[in-house]
Parts: structure tokens; sequence; C-alpha cells
């Protein structure tokens, strides 16, 4: 998983679902849930309203 | 896996999918609504303002509306108020009349369907769809029990900003980060506000491509917010920072007592129907894009499309070709959301000085009518030159 959802910070909008190309996540009830088809665009990190997800650091 | 069948199928319980699952039950069809969240109308997602013309389409009981204001104030980034309140404007209705208790009014609408004999289920999420060649003839369920084939007609997709029914029926319905507003609100308390006005904040300081809100919601409490351009949001620079930045400037003794995330589409209309399937409210992109507005439009459209699948079980015809009557009836909506759309981006580039300067061009006009195209139609009549491009929208 590219995109790591801190589920303290999420906020369940859905802006992360509509946005993303790849239709890589999913908010089941108030939980956002990201495919493993994630292109690691990054669109969802940026327009994130609290900062809740992040590119996962694959050191 | 355990199979069921209704003629038609609703996603979504919000003012769109209950309407819709209300019209199609009283036209005799047999409808399933069904609520992904354990309970209709939460979490909310919403900054809860609405026209008074809502009671076109409903009437409210009284608990589900926390406030009710006479007008609303529009500042720019200086500062400088345009009012548009019903006193000035011979008794019209204010483009946010009502702040509503969502929680309470996705209930009562659904209570609504319910007593129509609309089968409501709670906790229960569309999975996937079910096809049969290009046609979509279901949807896959889960709840807390298990996964059920719920066999229908006509699905009514009315799933909301993240719009994955109609995604997986084959319509596109992704946006980009340009045609999105996120938002962040805070519903606070012990702050002085004027029950009896909504107030619009514009600035590309305040909320870039987007505004901030103070919308009353009952004594010295308010739901105070911020919708920014999701293009424009970027690390330390989001919906959230935002609203912190507006709240310490503007109501620094306030306490927060509820917080609100939300994503609201502003791409104006996109195709909305296919075999099998309707799209409906934010699913098909039915906001306003301009003042970002969508329970009407929501309820307007979910009315259509009952009636259009009322009328496709009389011609036993579900095809695309068929439910186009939607698209059709829902024409007049979709020009003025086009409309707005264009106006929107023309809008969303003013600098703070343009807007300071719009602003004060409006300074002692008397307003007719108390909403967003009548404020442009006298905007362009007193800055002929600035909105050249926008007159041509509003002719």
């Amino acid at each position: 998983m590219a995109v790591r959802v801190d589920r303290y910070k999420c906020g369940y909008c859905g802006a992360c679902v509509t946005v993303c190309p790849a239709d890589a996540i999913e908010l089941v009830g108030v939980c956002i849930e990201i495919r493993e088809n994630c292109n690691e665009c990054g669109v969802c990190v940026n327009i994130c309203p609290v900062g809740a997800l992040e590119l996962e650091n694959k050191g | 896996m355990r199979e069921e069948r209704y003629d038609v199928v609703v996603v979504g319980a919000g003012p769109g999918g209950s309407t819709a699952a209300k019209v199609a039950a009283e036209h005799g069809l047999d409808v399933l609504l069904i609520e992904k969240n354990q309970e209709i109308g939460v979490p909310v997602r919403c900054a809860e303002g609405v026209s008074k013309r809502v009671e076109n389409f409903v009437s409210l009981p009284k608990e589900c509306i926390a406030t009710e204001a006479a007008g609303a104030r529009i500042f720019s980034p200086d500062g400088t108020c345009v009012e548009l309140s019903e006193k000035t404007a011979r008794g019209k209705l204010a483009e946010v009349g009502y702040v509503l208790e969502r929680k309470l009014f996705d209930k009562y609408l659904a209570r609504l369907a319910a007593d129509s004999g609309v089968e409501v289920r709670v906790k229960t999420q569309a999975i996937s769809i079910l096809k049969d060649g290009s046609s979509v003839k279901g949807i896959v369920v889960r709840d807390v029990s298990d996964d059920a084939k719920i066999f229908a007609d006509v699905v009514i997709a009315a799933d909301g900003v993240e719009s994955k029914i109609g995604r997986m029926a084959g319509l596109e319905t992704r946006i980009k980060p340009a045609d999105l507003e996120v938002c962040a609100q805070f519903y606070m308390t012990g702050i002085d506000v004027e029950e009896d006005f909504s107030e619009f904040y514009l600035g590309n300081k305040i909320a870039p491509g987007g505004y901030a809100w103070v919308f009353p919601k009952g004594e010295r409490s308010a739901n105070v917010g911020v919708g920014i351009e999701a293009s424009r949001s970027r690390d330390g620079a989001r919906a959230l920072d935002y609203l912190k930045a507006f709240v310490r400037r503007k109501f620094p003794e306030g306490r927060v007592l509820g917080q609100v995330y939300g994503a609201v589409p502003v791409s104006g209309p996109i195709k909305s129907v296919a075999d099998g399937i309707i799209l409906v409210g934010d699913a098909a992109r039915q906001t306003d894009p301009l003042t970002g507005g969508g329970i009407l439009n929501a309820m307007e459209a979910g009315k259509i499309a009952g009636e259009v699948v009322a009328e496709a079980f009389e011609r036993k015809d579900f095809s695309e070709s068929s439910l186009r009557e939607y698209e059709e009836r829902c024409k007049e909506l979709n020009e003025k959301l086009t409309r707005m759309y264009r106006a929107r981006l023309l809008v969303s580039k003013f600098s703070d000085k343009e807007l300071n300067r719009l602003a004060r061009s409006l300074e002692g006009v008397r307003f007719e009518e108390l909403n967003a195209r009548e404020l442009l139609r006298e905007l362009i009549k007193r800055n002929p030159r600035l909105l050249m491009s926008l007159a041509k929208l509003f002719p």
C-alpha cells in the first residue's frame, strides 16, 4: 500500500475517493481503505482537508 | 449468496435518494432504499444552509430547522459588506434562509419514504453492481449478517460525492481537483453571531477558490466553515488550516462542539444515465458550482428520477435511451448548473483587489431577489468591463 491513512485524523469526507484517478480508494462506512492498485500519484494527499493521507516512505 | 428482488433499489438515503425512493413507491413500485451508515443523516457532511424554497418540496417539521435567517451578508476581503435581506428585497426568499438540522432533516425525508412503502435498510453498503451484458441489474449489498444479491430493474445511485456506483456502471464520475471543493467546519458556541444573517467571506487568503461561511445555528452558535478549491490545497494550506486561521481571527473566544469535513463537486452536470441506472444529487454532480448548495437540486432531481423510473416501468424499458428522459427533464437544472460552473471559473480567478472593487460597486443596491444569479446580474450591470465574459452567461 503506497498511501497511508491516519485514522485519527481522517474526517471521512470522501474527497480522496472522488479524485482518485486509479479508483483505488473506498470509503466503507467511516473508514477509508486504499487498495493495491494505488499508483502513488499523491493527488489525494494534497487535497485532504485535514492532512490524513501520507505517501508511505518505502525506504 | 442470498438473493432478493425489488423493482427499484436506491443507494444512499440523503435528500436525493429518499425523495427518489418515495416518489417511485408512490407510483406503486417495490422500492428498497439502502444507507451505508448506521444512522441516516449521520455523519453530517454539510454546512446545512438551504433556501426557503425547500418548502416547495416538503413541509418541514420545526425540529428540522435550527435557524431561520432573513438574509445574507457577503464580505469582500477588505470587509466591505454586501447585504441581501428580505427587507430590501420585497419579501423574496433568501438563498440561505434556513439552517437545517441535517441529522433530523435526512431522517424525516427517509421516514416519508418509509411511510410511502419504501423498505429502508441502514448499515448496508453496496459493494458491487450486478450486470447483464451492459445493463445494470442490481447490486450486491453487505450488512451485519451477510452479502446479498439485490436484483432490480433500475438502480438509482444517490451515493454522494464519491459516486462509486456510477463508476462501477461505467459512467465517468471521477473529478479533477479543480472541480472539487474541500471543506472543514466547526460547530461553534459561545460566539457573537447575528442570528438573522448567514455570512459569506470571500478572499484568496481566507478561502482560495471558495469561501468561508458563518451559518447561525441557535443562540450564540453557528456552523463556521471554509471551503477551498481542492487544486489549491497543499500541506500547511489545507481546508482545516484556513478554517483554524479564520476562527482564530473571528471567534477566538468560541468553543468547538463539533467538526465536519466534506467535499462538494463543482464540476457541473455529468452524464447521469446508463442501461438500468440513474445518478441523483452529488453523485450526478448536481450541486451549484458557485454556491456549493446541493440539497434542493438533489430533491428536484430525485423527484424526476422517481417519476421517470415509474414511466419506464409502464414501458417495460429500462435501457439508457428510455431513462434518458431523466436528463431531458433535468435540462433546465443542468443548464443552470452549467452557467454557474462558467461563472465559478471566472469568479474564482478574481484577485482580492478585484473582489473589493466589485463589493464596493454594490454599495446602496437594493436587491429584488436574494440569490447568486441576481447578485451576478447586478455586478455585471455595474462592472461591465471587468465582467464582460460573465455578462455573456447572464444576458
